[in-house]
């Protein structure tokens, strides 16, 4: 500040805005409610620039978060099926995995920026990379859904007696066995593909977020089965409906509690809140439906279609949640700065990235 | 553990866990921001030498920035920033508060900087000399000479981590850890998933985006330090250009001693408020190849303040995907192995 005799005759400064300093431009204060009489969060920004980048992954990955979910739980159930002896519920599982794996590989392959390289995940096992450690257990339960569907086509075979059919029934367990113990893996592993990145709500989450994306699959696919099986085969199914969104509920709201309030905010808020919130009421009511009335036809079906919505949605509300963790730079700012000042306070000060020499 | 110590996070020499059969001494720049006049020679100095493709040429609004930040076409980026004095106010305090805490008691394990790297305060005792700096600077506090406006010019660039999210993440292996330590994709494998760019905690990395007519369109491109120049002994394009030397170019543990003499050296002056970014190999990165020369808070130049490298967490995320992967299990299980209704 300089002075110089003229100050005295100067107009008062018109009153800054808030705590709006030097480099960013108050941006950070975007998107908030001014009537809300909260003080600010002081934290500066780069013009209110982002600092780590959100993915550029359009509406196929959280889609293939349903999908793959959907596929685990059907292997899942084809597999129980087939131990139960249930064979339209079995066959149901089986082709609803195949299906959903399917799908869910070419919205991957689609989201790519060069699709014709898709093979290129094959190239190498990395472990340090979740979505190489998913590639390898994607292709491996595709390759048991595939057989599970053609031993199943066996089975109808005019000629159970013929070579073929005989090779498809001794193919049978292994397929199921192999799809069930693959399909755990399928449903949990893109948690960590959410978790392990610098979004801050994806990634602080990564504690229960498994345990909401295997208790949401296992719910999806629960509920396609109510919609495609009779009445008489799905006890097991309404049993799993109802265990699976209790997971997901209970992992859910567990995921919230235990996040830090800022990061826990885009869970909340936006259209990831909207999502999310219309998420538990028709996973929770899917549940219900299936556990009270899953002996009805029509009221199966209506359940299972709820729960599978509730599934879908919760993929997307999650996706979208980690996408504005990225983009709202004060996600990513103010959580590093609060730890780095607890370390400091805790006279821990050797382990940052800034030092004066 | 031996060989898996400190694969995800810690201090490391990169080039050798790379398993290089001949690692060479790790690359680097230091970008000195203090002397950096904001002329944009690096940026079209990288450009060119690159090949990168038009990005934007649009007016952005903030200050003589008209980049925006770094991205697919954008490897070197300057920041522009204005300060008041109020604010150049709140920069030294905060300079003078990371003096007062030591940071970072350097842990013994990190050699201390070789004597005289620029040569031009040899013999000055810097406690005593900063002291009298600082004093100089409550000084010129009270007196009411602190300029009443200063322009903060950075010059950013990808940070080529130890540990590299990117790097961790990329599951076709396109990404890779050349000989010089630092990371760079290579075109012809990379898929464009575009995992990197959502684990790199800078914000450094990129899919490009474009049709056909595009080069490289649709996958991740960031910095490569050069790696075509460094393989004939040449400098990068961008330090090659830098008219004040603002960005240097060298061995990794050369840049870290010439940064911190030059933090020294601006100390002494009576400019508390520098700082060095990405010099200690014990933060969340394991330390960067990029090292920096700020005089405000990291934030400020839109850098993140306390980065932490994602895969550092990644053992641990792994466990609680298998429990929930076995508690799926059991679950389905459960429903079937009920009795049947």
């Amino acid at each position: 500040m300089t002075t110089n005799p003229f100050d005295a005759d100067r107009p008062p400064e018109p009153p800054r805005e808030g705590k709006r300093r030097g480099g960013g431009n108050g941006k950070g204060r975007r998107r908030r409610d001014e009537s809300v009489m909260v003080p600010d969060v002081e934290f500066e920004s780069y013009y209110g620039r982002s600092v780590v980048k959100a993915p550029p992954w359009r509406h196929e990955i959280p889609a293939y978060l349903f999908l793959g979910g959907l596929a685990a739980g059907s292997g899942l159930v084809g597999a129980g099926a087939s131990a139960r002896n249930l064979p339209r519920l079995r066959r149901g599982g089986r082709i609803a995995a195949l299906a959903a794996v399917a799908l869910g590989g070419g919205a991957l392959a689609k989201d790519l920026g060069r699709p014709d390289r898709a093979l290129n995940m094959m190239r190498t096992v990395k472990l340090t990379s979740p979505m190489s450690v998913g590639s390898w257990i994607l292709a491996g339960f595709g390759a048991f859904a595939g057989l599970s569907v053609v031993t199943e086509a066996g089975r109808e075979l005019p000629d159970q007696g013929s070579l073929l059919a005989r090779t498809l029934r001794v193919a049978d367990p292994p397929a199921a066995i192999g799809s069930a113990l693959l399909s755990a893996p399928l449903a949990a592993y893109t948690a960590v593909l959410l978790a392990d990145t610098a979004a801050p709500t994806w990634h602080e989450s990564y504690r229960e977020l498994p345990f909401v994306f295997v208790g949401s699959a296992n719910a999806a696919a629960a509920g396609l089965a109510l919609v495609i099986s009779p009445t008489d085969e799905n006890a097991p199914v309404r049993a799993m409906a109802a265990s699976g969104a209790a997971l997901e509920l209970g992992a859910s709201e567990l995921l919230r509690r235990r996040m830090d309030p800022l990061l826990a905010e885009p869970l909340h808020e936006g259209r990831a809140g909207r999502l999310l919130q219309l998420s538990e009421v028709l996973t929770a009511g899917g549940a219900l439906g299936a556990l009270l009335f899953g002996r009805n036809r029509s009221a199966a079906a209506v359940s299972g279609l709820a729960l599978m919505a509730g599934s879908a949605l919760t993929r997307f509300g999650i996706f979208e949640a980690g996408m504005e963790s990225a983009r709202d730079p004060k996600y990513t700012v103010q959580p590093q700065r609060e730890r780095l000042e607890k370390r400091r306070a805790a006279g821990v000060t050797d382990d940052s990235i800034t030092t004066v020499r | 553990m031996g060989f898996w110590n400190n694969q995800l996070s810690g201090p490391t020499d990169p080039v050798a866990d790379a398993a290089w059969e001949k690692p060479g001494p790790r690359k680097g720049f230091f970008t000195d921001t203090s002397i950096c006049i904001g002329c944009k020679a690096c940026e079209v100095a990288c450009k060119e030498w690159n090949a990168i493709p038009e990005d934007g040429l649009g007016l952005l609004g903030s200050s003589y920035d008209n980049t925006g930040a770094l991205g697919a076409s954008t490897w070197r980026h300057v920041a522009f920033i204005e300060q008041t004095s109020e604010r150049i106010q709140t920069a030294r305090e905060s300079g003078r508060r990371l003096v007062d805490l030591g940071m970072p008691a350097m842990r013994p394990s990190v050699p201390t900087p070789p004597p005289s790297v620029n040569g031009n305060h040899a013999g000055v005792d810097p406690t005593r000399d900063r002291a009298a700096a600082m004093a100089q600077v409550d000084i010129a506090a009270a007196s009411g000479t602190i300029p009443d406006f200063r322009w903060l010019m950075s010059s950013d660039v990808c940070k080529h981590c130890t540990h590299a999210g990117c790097l961790d993440v990329c599951p076709t292996g396109a990404l890779f850890r050349t000989e010089f330590g630092t990371v760079v994709v290579q075109d012809d494998v990379c898929n464009g998933c575009g995992y990197c760019v959502a684990a790199c905690p800078f914000g450094v990395i990129d899919k490009r985006p474009g049709d056909s007519t595009v080069k490289n369109a649709g996958i991740a491109q960031k910095c490569t330090l050069c790696y075509d120049r460094l393989g004939e002994g040449q400098t990068p394009a961008c330090a090659q250009a830098c008219p004040t030397t603002s960005i240097q170019f060298g061995d990794l543990d050369e840049m870290r001693a010439t940064a911190q003499q030059r933090v020294e050296t601006l100390h002494a002056n009576g400019f508390p408020e520098a700082r060095l970014y990405g010099a200690d190999p014990n933060d969340g990165v394991g330390g960067t190849g990029s090292v920096f020369l700020l005089l405000d808070e990291p934030e400020v130049y839109g850098l993140p303040p306390d980065p932490r490298v994602t895969t550092a967490d990644l053992p641990d995320m792994f466990r609680k995907a298998g429990f929930a992967g076995l508690a799926m299990l059991a679950m389905a299980a459960a429903s079937f192995l009920g009795r049947r209704r």
